[in-house]
């Protein structure tokens, strides 16, 4: 039996959940206060995802970095590896916001995005 | 050199998510020449640097970037035609609105304005402002000026971190380094609660496995040229350290993230009230400060925690200052202060101006037992007026009521406070209709 005690971040009320199973299995679950905790603390029992925002690095623009993010939340166990390959990439203007940069990110089946676009005209960001 | 004069209805100084919506809004509300001043070379604000999702879960009911969510307003005020002079420090404001600011091709630029809107921000608390004794070596950085550098200059700033404060911009820090590759050693943090929000230790400490000290605080910095340690200890219940309790953590950096201050320079410069609790200026239920025609929103005020909360008061001083030029209203009136009561460290806006029964212009109740403006009747903006305050210390169950001449005038009871989370209440307006000579308290009274 594992045991883990897990803080909502859906909503400030950060209600402390503890879930207990086994493997795929949950036995129980208590201390939510709404269905949408309780599928949080599911998940984050099961697979907890993040969504990793960083930054890459961007030629032809006035600022070296520009930010990105998965399109979607990645396995947290994932995180570091995709920052591995991400640090490696370099990208030039022009970019749109949300164009992909990197597709499949670590075979995670999830993009890496461009928060922004890069353009030259100051008014854009 | 030559100087160059503009004219405008409406001025915001600072383009972050504060000045922005305020210029969309003034837009919005009729006026037609807004422009926005701003020191750095693009708008946005702190925005720009803080790339980690949390932004418009109330506001856009999204989760966006702090890039995204600033996108999503310049996009707009480009589309309403707010005027944006970048790279142009605003140095003061003259009696008449006149905005006088240095921009390194035009030189001295002045705009006149008919309402100006404050919004630029806060600045960080440095360790000048903690008296941290020690060695003076390089490594030592605002959380907020490493975020900067990281994030939009692309200079690493440390290998082995150290942070003090659980603020916010702290966690948030703690988790970059790390997947940046550094080691982070410890947040520090001289309370015995955390400072930021809980899904920030969620997702930027426990996620990392990185160790949160509470009750602690620096006691020394060592090192020569750079960081080489940095000296701990246990705090007493006076928050004072006990140095029998001292323990050393090598490391090469120490950032701090130790609260914020609203950057009023120019406020005071310009004579308006100040709020001793908030450092900002004092404002009323419009965002109107002690001088009629400036308004002031956003972190220049009070510190958020949230961009949300930002940008729907921004847009409520937006929508006044059009109003002030387009119609003269809101007049300065009698006001009637909103105090912090027991369990609470600020109330925001600091007074509601009410408007006088013998206001040329008051119309008398109109038989839906509804009075419209004037009639001795506060008029906000929307029916409701918003009071935004913090608590003291955490606490679990807390009922929050704001008092007014000894009557209970709303109430609402939240499953938990915690002084790192702004808290609100809502007041209707109507119910202070004849209200006089007195004042609105706010209290927070744990329940269980
Ligand atoms: C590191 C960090 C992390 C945060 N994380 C979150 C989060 O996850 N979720 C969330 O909702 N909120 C978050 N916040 C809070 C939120 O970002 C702020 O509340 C918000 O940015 C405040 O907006 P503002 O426009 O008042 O100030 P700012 O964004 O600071 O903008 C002020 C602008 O004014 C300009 N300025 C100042 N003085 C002058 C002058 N004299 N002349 C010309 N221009 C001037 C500055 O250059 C700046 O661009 C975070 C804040 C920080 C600092
Ligand atoms: S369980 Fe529901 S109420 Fe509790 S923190 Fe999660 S979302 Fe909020």
């Amino acid at each position: 039996m594992r045991e883990q005690e897990i803080i909502c971040t859906i909503c400030p009320a950060g209600c402390h959940i503890q879930v207990s199973g086994q493997g795929q299995d949950i036995k129980s679950i208590e201390g939510y206060s709404c269905p949408r905790g309780k599928e949080y603390a599911e998940n984050e029992f099961l697979c907890p995802v993040r969504t990793l925002t960083t930054t890459v690095k961007v030629d032809g623009a006035e600022e070296p970095l520009l930010a990105v993010r998965t399109a979607k939340p990645i396995p947290k166990s994932k995180l570091f590896e995709c920052m591995d390959i991400i640090r490696k990439e370099r990208f030039r203007v022009p970019i749109e916001q949300y164009q992909v940069l990197i597709k499949d990110l670590a075979g995670t089946g999830i993009d890496l995005i461009a928060c922004s676009e890069r353009k030259g005209d100051p008014y854009d960001i | 050199m030559q100087e160059k004069r503009y004219d405008f209805e409406v001025a915001v100084i600072g383009a972050g998510p504060a000045g922005l919506a305020a210029a969309i809004a003034a837009r919005r509300q009729g006026a037609k020449k807004v422009i926005i001043i701003e020191r750095d070379t693009a708008p946005g604000g702190i925005l720009q640097q803080c790339i980690h999702a949390g932004f418009g879960l109330s506001y856009f009911q999204k989760e966006l970037t702090g890039p995204e969510y600033a996108g999503r307003f310049i996009k707009q005020a480009k589309e309403e035609g707010v005027e944006l002079l970048l790279d142009s420090m605003v140095l003061n404001i003259e009696e008449d609105g006149t905005i006088l600011c240095s921009n390194p091709g035009k030189g001295l630029v002045y705009v006149r304005a008919g309402a100006v809107v404050l919004a630029m921000g806060c600045r960080e608390r440095t360790r000048f402002n903690l008296r941290i004794p020690g060695t003076r070596p390089a490594g030592v950085y605002t959380a907020g000026a490493a975020q900067r550098l990281i994030n939009r200059q692309n200079e690493m700033v440390g290998k082995k971190v150290v942070i003090l404060g659980s603020g916010d911009i702290g966690m948030i820090m703690a988790r970059r380094m790390t997947l940046e590759g550094a080691k982070v050693e410890a947040v520090v943090e001289i309370m015995d609660y955390l400072a930021g929000l809980t899904r920030n230790k969620v997702q930027c400490l426990d996620d990392f496995d990185i160790p949160l000290l509470l009750g602690h605080t620096v006691t020394r910095i060592t090192g020569e040229y750079r960081v080489e340690g940095v000296w701990i200890a246990q705090v007493d219940e006076h928050r004072r350290p006990d140095l029998s309790t001292e323990r050393f953590i090598a490391c090469d950096t120490l950032l701090l993230s130790v609260g914020l201050l609203p950057e009023n320079e120019l406020t005071r410069a310009a004579g308006i009230r100040m709020s001793a609790a908030t450092n900002g200026p004092m404002i009323n239920q419009y965002m109107q400060t002690s001088r009629a025609d400036i308004f002031a929103c956003g972190n220049v005020v009070h510190v958020n925690d949230l961009a949300d909360n930002v940008s729907a008061e921004s847009e409520l001083a937006g929508r006044s200052a059009a109003r002030y030029v387009l119609e003269g209203f809101p007049k300065r009136n009698r006001e009637i202060p909103c105090t912090a009561g027991s369990g609470i460290r600020y109330v925001c806006p600091q007074m509601l101006s009410v408007r006088e029964e013998e206001d040329a212009d008051c119309k008398e109740d109109q038989g839906d037992g509804r009075k419209i403006e004037g009639c001795g009747t506060i008029t906000g903006d929307r029916e409701e007026i918003r009071l935004y305050f913090r608590v003291k210390a955490p606490g679990a169950k807390t009922t929050l009521t704001a008092w007014c001449g000894g009557r209970v005038i709303a109430e609402r009871t939240v499953r938990r406070v915690n002084p790192g989370e702004m808290e609100h209440i809502d007041i209707h307006a109507e119910i202070l209709t004849g209200a006089e000579d007195t004042e609105i308290t706010v209290e927070a009274r744990e329940v269980g």
